[in-house]
């Protein structure tokens, strides 16, 4: 038992922060430490800039183009990345998609599409959720007939992120009515370019465009876009949940955004003292740090177990629950107290504020630029419950998965 | 960073098990708990035998040069067992006290003695009136010849009763100092009771006690760091102390779920039921994360960030703890204020522990207090 960082894991960090350091493009990491928008190629840039250093996909094996790192050394690169301001590298292609198609699609598709996962050319989204079908995933009614050597898919899909950027979607489909609902269920890759693809914004509550509605009207997808077999999509599905929920601990932005919030209440005033001396917040702070304290370990502890002794990955198991339970509260709780740390100045919406370059507002010196995007964000997580499996469907996991209830 | 025991350590936690389900089931623990000593005198002599009485000593000293992590071990075992025994009072306080405190002489006249079993000590500390703080003494040291003379009162010393020596703090004019006292002196009077999880205190009056100058443990006026260290080390046990419980008390909610029946089912068919154990299960693996913490950190030679952790960890252990006692009553319903059930003495021992060297709201205020120097 050993929390401490061997001298090996500590030369890793260090090489990760002067990576960072050289690569981590400034105009970047300023919109992220920020709170501001950001764009497309954003993300796109910080891929490619990965996938050159080699670092593209730190949970993959070596086999698929990955780092092959153990779990402590993708702990540390999480956390440096997100400490420096790196963007997140959305989890839909690299922690989704890939590893189901690494565990149940055939060479031909892994050699197809993970490549272009690792050096962000494709940009995936996710077709899981429907207007009918959210908790009760299982109920979903999105068709795909068999026709020839393709499937045409008709439906919607839902709660779909970033999907207008995307160049693919996976989907879950119903192939077959037949039996249990879970029975009739595959997952397929689409195209977004195939004819017959509309996506419709969903304008969320802090005005920002990050969900959509997709359309399917006759889409003809090829049958070798097929991961598996017909009909045992709900397995992937349910594996892919399970890589989803790890990464939602998100232990590195939790601990970047405490840091945040304690800069805040530092610079931030209350009867003319740092609002950090007013007790009552400061303990606000102290709780949410013993939370994220604990996530901390609990996180390790769930990822190191998960790893053979050769280092070698085990698909999560419903522990997987506690940390996306644990890591969104967290989230939440840090983003309600960063508007909180405010005052008045939480109430502003001021649209312009959130793009990069914003140069402020002289009639409004006291509007601080790091106070443009904190009640959006609070407003925002509250997402983070909701998504991924609300939270009562994870308690609702670990009652029947870990407990037998 | 390793999460795993070696194999000596899962070697001594698989017979602390196998002595907590044999010899210390709960119907003996109730009668001990009754008993006029209120423990189990052959459990401490077979506490002896396994070791773990010498575990955090020197092996110069007849010990077995264990780490936090070991006693984290252990009191996580006598956890689940709601083990009676002095072990937090004679070993981890006052033996951790006599280990970096004492000297030579003392360390070889008194650690053989307390990994031997022969020895019982604990920590008279705390006084009337100062809650938790722990650099308010009232109680006076004067220097009379070679040796002392104390005066004053301490309260709720935990296991004072049945210990041999006890292990005193008091003021001397220039700071506070340390006293070993023998509990049968001339001059100490025991006002001892039961504690409300079955285990023995007693308030202590020390009125003219005389002591020798070999009773002075560390240097005169200078005791403080060596407290706060050593109660730092027991908030670190308790905090396992506490994981152990809540596991035990996790493992009996949902066997209850499981067979308790009504409206014809088990009632762990109950989502209202089932989110409140996860709740729990929950509760108790960030606590167990945060008892690691305490247990790794606690060895640590930089006294700040030993305590930041503790009290973090204490701070975090005690609010599981809380959830984890109320929720296990409340799910047994009836069954879980009775007290022929173990359900109610696990929640009462963790409601005790989340009072003793520091509540909640102590140790989050000296974590949080931490924020204003960073």
């Amino acid at each position: 038992m050993d929390l401490n960082f061997t001298a090996g894991e500590q030369t890793f960090r260090e090489e990760v922060r002067g990576f960072l350091r050289a690569r981590l493009p400034g105009e970047i990491s300023r919109k992220v430490l920020g709170g501001k928008r950001m764009e497309k190629n954003d993300f796109v840039q910080w891929q490619k800039i990965l996938h050159e250093q080699g670092w593209g996909a730190v949970a993959w094996p070596v086999a698929f183009g990955g780092t092959g790192w153990n779990a402590v050394q993708q702990h540390i690169f999480d956390e440096e990345c997100a400490d420096a301001g790196a963007p997140m590298q959305l989890p839909f292609g690299l922690k989704m998609v890939a590893p189901v198609i690494m565990a149940f699609g055939n060479p031909a598709q892994q050699q197809r599409f993970l490549p272009r996962i690792v050096d962000g050319t494709d940009w995936w989204c996710q077709g899981y959720s429907e207007p009918g079908s959210g908790s009760d995933l299982a109920s979903l009614k999105m068709r795909a007939v068999r026709e020839g050597d393709h499937y045409v898919v008709s439906g919607q899909k839902t709660w779909n992120t970033l999907g207008q950027y995307a160049d693919w979607i996976f989907c879950l489909v119903r192939t077959s009515t037949e039996g249990r609902q879970q029975a009739g269920i595959s997952f397929l890759l689409i195209d977004m370019k195939t004819p017959g693809i509309t996506v419709r914004p969903i304008i969320m509550l802090d005005g920002e465009h990050e969900i959509n509605e997709v359309w399917f009207e006759d889409v003809r997808v090829p049958v070798e876009n097929l991961i598996g077999e017909e009909n045992k999509g709900w397995t992937y599905a349910k594996f892919l949940l399970g890589h989803e929920r790890t990464g939602i601990a998100g232990v590195g932005r939790s601990k970047r955004e405490l840091k945040k919030l304690k800069d805040i209440a530092r610079k931030e005033t209350a009867g003319g003292r740092p609002l950090i001396e007013d007790q009552r917040f400061r303990d606000r702070i102290a709780q949410v740090e013993l939370e994220l304290m604990a996530l901390e370990i609990t996180n390790l502890r769930v990822i190191s177990s998960e790893s053979d002794a050769d280092g070698k990955k085990r698909a999560p198991g419903p522990e997987a629950s506690i940390l996306k339970i644990k890591g969104s509260e967290i989230q939440q709780m840090l983003t309600e107290l960063q508007m909180q740390a405010l005052g008045h100045y939480a109430l502003p919406y001021i649209e312009d504020a959130l793009n990069a370059g914003w140069p402020g507002d002289p009639q409004m010196a006291a509007y601080a630029d790091h106070a443009a995007a904190l009640s959006g964000h609070y407003f925002n997580y509250r997402k983070t419950t909701i998504y991924g499996g609300s939270n009562e469907i994870q308690k609702n996991i670990i009652s029947q998965m870990i407990l037998g209830l | 960073m390793d999460f795993n025991y070696t194999e000596e350590q899962l070697a001594l936690q698989d017979t602390l098990r196998r002595f907590i389900a044999r010899d210390y089931a709960f119907e003996h623990r109730r009668e001990l708990a009754k008993s006029a000593d209120g423990f189990s005198r052959p459990a401490w002599k077979t506490f002896a035998d396994f070791g773990i009485l010498a575990l955090p000593f020197h092996e110069d000293f007849g010990g077995l040069n264990g780490n936090a992590v070991d006693t984290m071990l252990v009191m996580e075992m006598l956890g689940r067992g709601l083990a009676l025994e002095p072990y937090a009072s004679t070993v981890v306080l006052c033996g951790g006290l006599l280990r970096d405190a004492g000297s030579i002489a003392q360390k070889e006249a008194l650690l053989p003695a307390i990994a031997g079993g022969e020895l019982m000590l604990a920590f008279a500390h705390y006084e009337p009136g100062t809650r938790y703080q722990l650099d308010r003494v009232a109680t006076t040291a004067m220097a009379i010849g070679s040796g002392w003379k104390l005066d004053g009162a301490k309260a709720v010393v935990l296991g004072a009763p049945s210990a041999d020596k006890l292990v005193v703090s008091a003021k001397d004019g220039k700071g506070i100092s340390l006293f070993l006292v023998d509990a049968r002196a001339p001059g100490v009077t025991l006002r001892a009771y039961p504690t409300q999880d079955g285990a023995r205190a007693a308030d202590i009056k020390f009125a003219n006690v005389a002591v020798g100058a070999g009773a002075l443990i560390g240097t005169a006026g200078a005791a403080l760091p060596a407290i706060e260290r050593a109660v730092d080390y027991a908030n670190a046990a308790l905090c396992a102390e506490a994981v152990g419980i809540m596991s035990a008390l996790n493992e009996v909610t949902l066997e209850y779920l499981k067979t308790r029946k009504q409206f014809g089912v088990p009632i762990g068919k109950f989502q209202a039921l089932q989110h409140r154990m996860a709740d729990m299960v929950i509760a108790t693996e960030q606590a167990r994360s945060m008892a690691t913490l305490a247990a790794v950190r606690v060895d640590s030679a930089d006294a700040a960030e030993r305590s930041r952790s503790v009290a973090a960890a204490k701070a975090y252990v005690t609010q599981s703890a809380r959830l984890v006692g109320q929720q296990a009553v409340q799910l047994h319903g009836g069954m879980g204020v009775v007290d022929e059930l173990n359900v109610a003495h696990y929640f009462k021992r963790l409601t005790m522990i989340g009072l003793s060297f520091g509540d909640t709201d102590y140790h989050l205020g000296r974590f949080s207090d931490t924020l204003l120097a960073a």
